[in-house]
């Protein structure tokens, strides 16, 4: 489902060289590595938010995306820091991805309805990003990528700022979320216990290369 | 020399001095040191009532210095231009700050130091150079170029120039004022942009967004604020302006009077009273559009 193949980015002194690897469709894959080892940059080449070098190649649901801008993805992103529209309603960021595809407002409205349900957050909708508790707010930025039913979920750390009962929590709704939806999954992470609790395989990055475990 | 130590079982004994008159004595070092600025700043407003309220004391509030500059139709006009031009040169301002603002902070480009350097020039060159520098551009072509020369106009208008449509005319006023004032404003939204999450901007591509979609449906809504602060603070710049307006756009009354020219008009001529009085008028103005926008501000935030 996600097939890179000899994805290669340069950043000023920090380079990944040639990484392949291929995650299941309906996987569940658990992106490992030390700090600076170029997770963060490796999920930001998926998404298309950093230019790649000739060769590369990279196919989501058996679409050439490599070239591809990131809206025509069809990828959803979650990123390190939540990064929640701090003037947006929660509703807001639910319906976000929908009303920029132009659905109609009946669907929107039930959606935004379905995703509340689904991840328990209908008592917050009308809410702002402002005071909302960690947990919480993942739950947002989580709906808000799954809005527009992508076939694939790019999680940056999702659960790192996390409280220990908090993010058991999470596990949770995230095994719920795959099992309803049957999207696969690249989750980066550089906790055991987080692999442990959720991956189906992993895959660790060292030294600008992928290792499947 | 190793200093004396003291042992308790084997330990040595290394107590914090104490700290309660050192720590007092650096909040009022604090105090005195940051409040006498304040102090500066209120007493010269203070005794500019000051001095109005010793003239006019015992006299009738038809002679109040404030009413009868009022009613001078030099001054009303002066208003009404400091008002307009004030506001077209923000808006100009804020033309140039936005797109600006937001590639010098999120985007990286080839000169973009350069450019950054070339911005500070309005702030740091003195303003009467500004003006000078104005005056020397309109000398050249093409704003010394007859208008009929690119479009048949009609008329008188055949040998207008863009140098006779300005200089020494209302738009030099709003050029000048927003030849500083812009600066200004772009160093405010970059500063905005740069307080902002860039992840936001792009979380919004990888949801669909186009570049233009994700600006202005997330970028821009997020930097609200700063926007504001922006348009204030070029607001504020413009109506203070004088240096480059004297030697640009002249100090002639009922034509290229705004406020500041009005003080200095009347202190020229030795009428102190008018020139505080028309101060204070000033004074009022720009804090009652920094109160607006920090009004604003805070009901936007939902405070």
């Amino acid at each position: 489902m996600i097939d890179v193949s000899s994805l290669s980015i340069a950043i000023g002194k920090f380079e990944l060289r040639d990484v392949s690897f291929n995650v299941p469709e309906g996987a569940y894959g658990m992106l490992m590595g030390q700090t600076g080892s170029g997770k963060t940059t490796l999920i930001e080449a998926l998404i298309g938010l950093k230019k790649t070098r000739a060769h590369s190649r990279i196919v989501i649901a058996g679409r050439d995306v490599t070239r591809l801008p990131p809206a025509e993805r069809n990828i959803g992103y979650v990123p390190q820091d939540g990064a929640l529209f701090s003037t947006m309603t929660v509703r807001g960021h639910l319906a976000f991805a929908l009303d920029v595809r132009r659905a109609p407002a009946a669907y929107i409205e039930q959606r935004v309805a379905e995703l509340a349900n689904q991840l328990r957050i209908e008592h917050l909708l009308e809410r702002m990003p402002e005071g909302l508790s960690g947990g919480e707010r993942q739950r947002v930025v989580l709906g808000r990528a799954l809005s527009f039913h992508p076939r694939v979920l790019l999680l940056d750390e999702p659960l790192s700022a996390l409280d220990e009962d908090t993010r058991n929590g999470m596990y949770e709704v995230l095994r719920q979320v795959r099992k309803s939806t049957g999207v696969t999954v690249l989750h980066v992470t550089h906790s055991f216990a987080e692999a442990e609790a959720l991956a189906d395989c992993r895959y660790v990055l060292k030294d600008g290369k992928i290792e499947l475990q | 020399m190793a200093p004396d130590l003291s042992f308790r079982d084997g330990c040595p004994v290394l107590q914090a001095r104490h700290t309660g008159v050192s720590d007092r004595f650096f909040m009022v070092a604090l105090s005195i040191l940051g409040g006498s600025y304040v102090l500066l700043i209120v007493m010269l407003l203070a005794g500019d009532v000051a001095y109005l309220v010793s003239q006019s004391l015992g006299e009738t509030l038809s002679r109040n210095p404030i009413l009868t500059v009022l009613r001078k139709s030099e001054v009303r006009y002066s208003i009404f231009l400091s008002l307009f031009s004030c506001s077209m040169s923000a808006v100009l301002a804020m033309l140039v700050a936005v797109p600006m603002g937001y590639a010098l902070s999120r985007l990286r480009w080839v000169g973009r130091r350069w450019i950054d350097a070339i911005l500070d020039i309005p702030i740091i060159l003195p303003p009467l150079v500004i003006g000078l520098s104005l005056l020397i551009l309109f000398q050249f072509k093409p704003f010394t170029t007859p208008l009929g020369q690119w479009w048949p106009f009609p008329g008188s208008w055949h040998d207008m120039t863009l140098n006779r449509l300005v200089v020494y005319q209302v738009p030099a006023v709003i050029l000048a004022q927003f030849a500083v004032a812009g600066a200004f404003a772009v160093r405010t939204m970059k500063a905005a942009f740069d307080q902002t999450n860039p992840r936001c901007e792009q979380v919004a591509l990888a949801l669909g967004c186009s570049r233009r979609q994700a600006f202005f449906k997330v970028t821009l809504p997020e930097v609200r604020k700063g926007m504001l602060t922006a348009v204030t603070l070029a607001w504020a710049r413009a109506l203070g302006e004088f240096g480059p307006l004297l030697i640009f756009a002249g100090a002639t009354r009922h034509k290229t009077e705004v406020l500041s020219t009005t003080v200095f008009l009347e202190l020229s001529i030795g009428n102190l009273e008018a020139a505080v009085s028309v101060s204070l008028i000033m004074v009022v103005a720009a804090m009652l559009v920094i109160l607006l926008a920090r009004n604003w501000g805070v009901r936007e935030a939902g405070l």
